[in-house]
């Protein structure tokens, strides 16, 4: 029997099950193939809802299912951490148990280090976990006014254009409080201009001009002074806050690293194409946790998921796996409460945002609720 | 200056803009003040990018050379 393994159950390891399972289903039933999903949580968090979780505009409820209602019911469901990847073996070791495989897919995504930059826990929120977007909800809850700071502490992180995002609902949400007045908004970003893509940059920067999104480029906080409410650069700058919105580094998996998978970042190196674990025949890797330069979003876990599974079903017919993916992305982009464009974008083709809509931004809040359809693999 | 001896090289060739220049941020956290440290990228973008985020960072651009196929930025840390 063939045992094929996926490591994590958020949106890149859910689809690959999914899109799997329906391919294979024979083989499955005839019991020589096996597929089991190891996560080491029982449900999963639909991450893009934060957004909106800290505007009280989604709710906790919303942004969390069960994973057994998420994955075909011929999925093995294994519910424990894994502490190591023994490629050399095979084997998955986990906190209670070994787990063999022929063929192992490494969708263990990313995590948020904000221990990585002194001072940042007792000074900063942030919005890329439960726990630091409900205690940024509270914060903003409370806030009468002053000066925001959203802070991009390092690259790549999950969601890329989320912190030009939350600058611009920001405002709104200022606005609607009667606050924006007595507010500053200073968004910053560590490289020389306020995002990655030159497209998007030259949509995004006069609409900063228009909302008086203020803005600093180069900027690599080194610390952040919880006390005096002041984050310190490497380029030797100083600023001061009110309320710090920070984007915290980001590293992949510590089982990746523990297992010596992982590149400097814990990144898995993965082939570009063919999604292959570079020097590895029989293992995936998808989502956050490759080293690929491609945005770490549920868009592209989605669309690789397509390809692993495809190419894992080629290898389990005996056919020789050709699905490969093309760098596709597709990412919405909020530009206020009620407004919202979108890019999509490959390897091959650059960005080209069209203009903002109340149109895309409904279509994004339907997506939200829809994306449960999504991790079932049913759109 | 091209054969200056580097104490730490950074090869990022294959990574893309900010690949190469968050590596160096990464590695100037990391080093002592003196050290001299080479960044190998294959990204043309880097060769201008770096450049301009030393000289606001206030440390010493040493040089940038072109190689076989990638740029070799050498910065000294300064402060």
């Amino acid at each position: 029997m063939k045992r094929i393994v996926i490591l994590g159950g958020g949106v890149a390891g859910t689809l690959t099950a999914n899109y799997l399972v329906p391919k294979i289903r024979g083989e499955i039933r005839d019991g020589n193939v096996e597929v089991t999903l190891i996560t080491d949580r029982p449900y999963q968090v639909y991450e893009p809802g934060f957004l909106y979780l800290i505007f009280n505009r989604l709710g906790e409820a919303e942004l969390k299912r069960d994973i057994r209602e998420l994955l075909d019911p011929a999925v093995n469901i294994v519910i424990d951490r894994a502490t190591k990847i023994e490629a050399e073996n095979n084997r998955v070791v986990t906190e209670n148990g070994v787990y063999d495989y022929d063929y192992l897919v490494i969708a263990t995504g990313a995590r948020v280090v904000p221990e990585e930059i002194p001072g940042l826990k007792e000074g900063g929120h942030w919005f890329y976990n439960f726990e630091g977007a409900v205690r940024l909800r509270e914060a903003l809850a409370k806030f009468t006014g002053g000066k925001v700071v959203v802070s991009v502490m390092g690259v790549p992180h999950k969601c890329p254009v989320a912190p030009m995002e939350v600058s611009f609902i920001l405002h709104d949400f200022l606005k609607r409080r009667n606050l924006r007045d007595k507010s500053e908004i200073l968004y910053t970003y560590p490289i020389n201009k306020i995002f990655t893509m030159d497209p998007v940059v030259e949509m995004i920067q006069p609409m900063f001009d228009e909302r008086g999104i203020q803005y600093k480029t180069f900027f690599n906080p080194l610390e952040v002074d919880a006390k005096n409410k002041k984050i310190i650069t490497l380029e030797g700058e100083e600023e001061s806050y009110d309320l710090l919105i920070a984007i915290p580094p980001h590293r992949g998996a510590k089982v990746v690293e523990d297992s010596g998978l992982g590149d400097k970042g814990g990144w898995v190196p993965t082939d570009r194409y063919t999604l292959k674990v570079e020097g590895y025949e029989n293992m995936y890797a998808l989502g956050d946790a490759t080293n690929l330069p491609v945005s770490k979003a549920g868009s592209v876990a989605h669309f690789q998921a397509e390809v692993v599974a495809e190419n894992l079903a080629a290898e389990i017919e005996g056919i020789e796996p050709t699905a490969m993916f093309n760098g596709k992305a597709f990412c919405f982009i909020e530009t206020g409460w009620e407004e919202a464009t979108y890019i999509w974008f490959d390897y091959y083709t650059p960005p080209q945002p069209v203009m903002p809509s109340k149109f895309v931004h409904f279509v994004k809040m339907a997506y939200n609720k829809a994306y449960w359809l999504t991790a079932r693999g049913l759109l | 200056m091209e054969d200056v001896k580097a104490d730490r090289v950074i090869d990022a060739r294959g990574s893309y803009c900010p690949g190469p220049l968050m590596e160096l941020i990464k590695a100037i956290k990391e080093e002592d003040v003196g050290k001299v440290i080479e960044v190998w990228s294959s990204d043309e973008s880097s060769a201008k990018d770096i450049p301009e985020w030393v000289k606001k960072a206030g440390h010493e651009l040493i040089g940038v050379f072109e190689a076989d196929g990638y740029w070799r930025i050498v910065v000294k840390k300064t402060k």
